[in-house]
This record gives structure tokens, sequence and C-alpha cells, in this order.
């Protein structure tokens, strides 16, 4: 004779069940906290550059040229597929990514990206992986980062934020470089996302 | 039914009593200066950018209410993140125990092909042991915070939540990196940004090579099958970004039923945590995308105790814990001892009532004993965990310690440390021991007042009238 054996589902569940007994009605929430603020665009400077990134407001005209301060002439840079051309210099050499190779990526100069939100109290810019924004992996190997965001992209706070995103996209949410704290609490850039964020805000 | 954590698996019960190991904590100088410096500085860090938020008490009440709802309807909540994450392509397994997580996580790996796993810390792997299965299985573990780093290299424990490696200071980790790291430069300095960079050679190459990540979870939402980890320095992304396989181990207490619900969280989380406004990174998922990112997801849904936590009314509350150490960072027994003395995995004010009621009380009697019920975690819980009346209430349970010498090594002890006393002396002033307990210092030290008079705790004590002249 076959014994089935008890899946741990059944066991977790069963056990869960037990502990909870015949309950299992909802508890209300109070949400009186803050969910909707008036957007300061200085705020998110400000808060950007306590965070070590370093801001740009420039009129969309001159992104090019902007990020052509930042770069040294014949840098490579990675892009996604959907960032607007007009905003890359011609002094660097682009790569788009047509499904680059991690090694390749992580050889770059740098990565432009745009972004789907920014969170002026924290000073966070988030990436949902439109085409303009890329695979993952783009805004993670290469050492500088420089992220283009437009002035409507920017929310108050965190709850503004998540009820301007999609769930079922891979987010990521960078406020500031990379950055440990583990030795003595001595904060250091770069352990192992990118060194350097460049935001360049667009009115 | 609910089962506690079983014996001889993971990290949840230490080598010896909770006294005994803090009493050598207590004689080391450099342990306890170094615990200082690095408690201080958070909570500063932390006291600052909570005040800048006009409505954090609406904040952790909205958290703790959520909380409450959450274990109040778990069953119900897992299935509802099982069939979303499914939907979304990812693979739900669940655990009943330590024993059976290291089994799935270990046959999912082997499945791979791979003999290597990149980590994420995470405190469920850590609890649950799974290195060490790992390792018995010939599979190795690598371990991609810096400061975990510097734990698994110095083999040794972490001894806090947030910051494990807080005992160790830079000269103590160049030692580490230049004995344990595999090419690690010889004229390494002690530098930590010439540290953190050594760290960064040394695991660029293993992040791009290893096709397998194993990660715990911050956050599990229900409503979307989306997974949410928090971290600072991008090994997080690295190991969430670049395999082709990510396994996640996540207790069954850290699903949040909407997805909206994570915008209470995300504002309550660094700020009592790190003190910052937000973490450097944050990174979300729900099962898999094509094109970016793991093509195998595999979600493991962890007991291992948690059961028995949720079957007591009073101490479920603790299963509200989402991890951010701000109780350890203000507990003045924990400032003296450390993390290692609390013996398990959880330490601190969180840990001495999180430890006992997932093994079990007899395994962990003394831990909630190892607090002043000063109420100082009570305030920081961004949460609003009553720690204080849960030790209260575990030692109701919990035999009292039997030898006396204890209670009178603690009480000799306090009665040496200004803080600590003041604390006590807040404590026994509190309705909340004076109704329960009698007049007189919280146990364990009420053995070295049940014999003694104790002045009558005058309504200011001179510490708190002192310090507003
Ligand atoms: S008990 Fe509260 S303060 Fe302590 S780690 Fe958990 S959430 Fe943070």
């Amino acid at each position: 004779m076959v014994v089935e054996a008890v899946s741990g589902r059944d066991v977790v569940l069963g056990r869960l069940r037990a502990a909870i007994g015949e309950s299992g009605a909802g508890i209300p929430v109070l949400r009186d906290y803050r969910r909707e603020g008036a957007v300061d665009l200085d705020l998110l400077v400000d808060r950007l550059t306590d965070y070590r990134a370093r801001v740009h407001r420039v009129p969309e005209t001159t992104v090019a040229e902007t990020i052509a301060d930042l770069l040294p002439a014949s840098a490579t840079v990675v892009v996604p597929p959907g960032l607007p051309s007009a905003w890359l210099p011609a002094t660097v050499t682009v790569l788009p990514d047509d499904g680059l190779d991690n090694a390749r990526i992580a050889a770059a100069d740098g990565v432009v990206t745009a972004a789907a939100v920014a969170v002026a109290e924290t000073g966070t810019v988030v990436l949902d992986g439109s085409p303009d924004q890329g695979r993952r992996v783009l805004s993670l190997l290469p050492d500088l980062h420089i992220c283009v965001v437009r002035a409507a992209q920017v929310v108050a706070g965190v709850p503004a934020a998540l009820a301007r995103l999609t769930p079922h996209r891979p987010l990521t949410w960078i406020s500031g470089p990379s950055a440990t704290s583990d030795i003595e609490l001595h904060r250091v850039e770069g352990v192992h996302g990118p060194r350097t964020l460049h935001v360049i805000l667009l009115p | 039914m609910p089962a506690t954590a079983p014996q001889g698996v993971g990290q949840l019960r230490g080598a010896e009593p909770f006294p005994d190991a803090a009493r050598r904590a207590l004689a080391d100088p450099h342990l306890r200066r170094n615990l200082r410096h690095a408690t201080a500085t958070i909570r500063a860090k932390s006291a600052a950018v909570i005040a800048e938020v006009p409505d954090w008490e609406q904040l952790r009440a909205a958290g703790s209410a959520i909380k409450s709802d959450v274990l109040a309807r778990l069953p119900e909540l897992l299935e509802q993140v099982e069939s979303r994450v499914t939907a979304a392509g990812g693979v739900v397994h669940w655990a009943a125990d330590a024993t059976e997580a290291n089994r799935i996580v270990t046959e999912l790996v082997a499945a791979t092909g791979s003999d290597r796993v990149i980590k994420v810390k995470s405190m469920a792997t850590q609890e649950i042991g799974l290195n060490e299965a790992l390792e018995s299985a010939g599979i190795t573990p690598v371990e991609t915070d810096l400061a975990e780093l510097i734990v698994q290299l110095g083999e040794d424990r972490p001894s806090h939540i947030l910051v494990p490696a807080i005992h160790r200071n830079r000269a103590e980790i160049r030692e580490i990196f230049l004995r344990a790291m595999p090419g690690a430069d010889p004229a390494l300095t002690d530098e930590p940004v010439v540290l953190a960079a050594a760290a960064r050679r040394y695991l660029r190459q293993t992040f791009l090579t290893t096709p397998v990540a194993v990660s715990g979870a911050n956050f599990a939402v229900a409503e979307t099958g989306t997974l949410a980890v928090v971290e600072s320095e991008g090994n997080g992304r690295m190991c969430l970004t670049l395999p082709e396989t990510l396994i996640t181990v996540m207790g069954v207490e850290k699903v949040v039923p909407t997805w909206r619900d994570l915008e209470v969280f995300l504002q309550l989380l660094p700020r009592a945590s790190t003190g910052e406004r937000m973490n450097p990174y944050t990174s979300m998922w729900t099962g898999v995308t094509p094109g970016d990112g793991p093509q195998a997801f595999h979600l493991v849904l962890l007991d291992n105790g948690r059961s028995a936590v949720l079957a007591d009314e009073v101490g479920r509350q603790a299963l509200h814990c989402i991890r951010c150490s701000a109780c350890l960072n203000v507990c003045p027994v924990y400032e003296r001892t450390g993390g290692h003395a609390y013996g398990s995995v959880y330490p601190g004010p969180i840990g001495a009532v999180l430890s006992p009621q997932l093994t079990g009380i007899a395994d962990n009697a003394s831990l909630p004993y190892a607090s002043t019920l000063c109420g100082a975690c009570y305030d920081a819980c961004p949460v609003k965990i009553n720690i204080p009346d849960l030790l209260v209430h575990l030692r109701d349970q919990a035999p009292h310690p039997r030898a006396e010498a204890t209670a009178m090594a603690a009480a000799a002890y306090t009665m040496d440390h200004p803080a600590l006393y003041a604390a006590a002396q807040r404590a026994a002033r509190s309705g909340r021991l004076l109704g329960r307990r009698g007049r007189g210092l919280p146990p364990p030290l009420d053995g070295w007042t049940a014999s003694r008079d104790l002045p009558e705790p005058p309504a200011e004590s001179f510490r708190e009238w002192w310090s507003k002249r």
C-alpha cells in the first residue's frame, strides 16, 4: 500500500489555521497618514544631493550637452533601446541594449536611462523597465549612472509613487549611489552598484 | 498542532544561557566600545529623520494594524500569494521547518547543476542554518553583503540584525580580509574605502559567473504576488538580477495584503532601521519577467515555529516585526552585551521575545530575563510591538532562573551602571511592574530586592530630576 505523503503546504496551512482558530476576519486599518502632498522640486534636489547624487537642472534641449560634460570624450555608454536619441552627445560611443552580455555592460563607462517616478521627500528615482529604462542589469553594472527625470514624473512622497507604479513590472528604487556603512558605520559609496549617480532634472 | 522550530538544526538556540554569555561580553571593553559607538550613531540618525515625518505616529499605528490584520487571516493571504506568484511564472514551496526548507533549497540548487550560490543577507536563511546545509551537500554559499562577508570570512557569527559585523573594527576587518579573502592585496590598508573596494573586486566575478542566488524578502504582497528586498550596497540587486535562478526564502509572516500597504512599510523601515529617508536600493519583482532578470523563480514559505507564535494571542505580535533593529539600538542590555550573548540569530529585545517563542520557552528560558523592561524598545518599534509586555508574559511561562547568583550578578552589574539602573528604576515605577510583581526591580533583578528593601521608587528619579536642571 502506498501512503500519500502529507505535503508541506497542507502541514503549514493546517498549523496556521489551528493557531488562529475560527476568527479569520480582517482587522480594519486606519489610513490617516499623509497620502498626497504638494510636489516640491527643490526638495527633491536637496534630498538627492544629501544622498550624494549629483543633480543638474537643465532644459531638455541641453541634455546631450550636459551628458557630454559628465563623460570623457570617447567614453562608452550603454543605453536602453527606447531612450530618446536626442539626449545622447556625439562625443560618446553609444551601445544600445539589444541583448548585450553582462561583460559588455560591465565594461561600459556609464549608462543613461530615463525614470518612471521620482519621490521628492526621500530623494528617490524609480525605474520600471519601460523601453527608455531597460533591463535592470543596465543600471547595475556600469560604475556611473545618469538618470533623466522629467518634472511631471516627480511626486511628493512614497504613497503617491506606489500609486503611479505598476506592480508586475520589475521595479528598482534608487536613492543615491550604492553605499555601505558596514565598516564602523563609515559611509562608503559604491560597493557593488554604480559609485556615481547623476540625476538630470528636466522642467 | 502548531509546532515549534526543531532542535539540532538552524540558529535559534545558544550554547549557554544568556547570563553566562553576557558575562563574557561584559568583560570585553573593546566590544562594548564598538557597540556603544554604533548604537548611538544609528539612534541619532534615526531620530533626526523620524522627526522630519509629521505623521510618524499615524504610520506606526497603520503598520501595526496592517500586521494584526495579516496575522488574523494569514492562511488566506498565503494562498493568495501562492496563486499570484504561480500565475506570474514562479514556483511556490511550503516548508514546515528548517530541515524541510534546507532540503527544498538544496534540491533546487542541485537541480541547476551549480556548486555555488550567491546570497543576499537574510535573517530567514540564517535562522534555518542554510549555509551549513548547503555546505554539507557540497555547495558553497557566498555571502555578498559586506558585513555578512566579513562575518563569513572571519568564521564568526552576526551580532546585529542590520550591521552584522558591528562588533568588528576596521583593523580586525583588514586582518580577516588578508587571511581569508582569495586574492586580497597584501598592501591593503584599513581605510573603509579601501576595504570596500577589495570586497567589490572579490565579489564582482562571483556575481557574474554564479547561475543561482538565494535571498530573503522584506515583504510579499498578497494582492499582486510582488516580492520586495530592501538594501544598500547593490549586492542584493546583483543577486536578484544576474543569475538564471532565484530562490527566495521567506517567513510566512512577511506577507502584506495589498500593494498600497507598502506605502506604510517603505516609510517606516528605512527611517527606523538605518536612519535614512530611504535605503539606497529597493528591488521589487513579480514572478519572472521575460528577458529581464532570473528566468526561474522559487519562493519558499517558511513556518519553523511561526505557527506556534501565532497560536499565542499575546505573543503573536512578535510576528509584526519588520527586522528594522531599532529595538536593539535603544536597548541598554544589548548595548553592553552585544548580539552573540542572545545565542540566536535574533538578538536584542525582539530576540528575547521571538527566539523563546519559536523554539518553545524551555530552550531559551533565560532570554525573557535579558531585559530591564525599561520600555525603550516599545517606544522605538515602528510597528508598535509591546516588547516589555511580551517579556513579562513569557516570564510567566519560563521557569524562574534557579540560581540566585544569576540574579545577584545581574543586580550588582546594574547597580554599577547608572544608565541601566536608571532604566530599571523607570521600569519599577511603571504600573506594568508594580501591578504584577510588587514593588522592586524587575526580574531577574528582583532576586536582589526580594530580601532587601529597595527604597520606594520616587515619582521622579534623581537622574531625571538632575537631567532637567
Ligand atoms: S521588534 Fe520592532 S523595533 Fe525591533 S526589529 Fe522588530 S520592528 Fe524593529
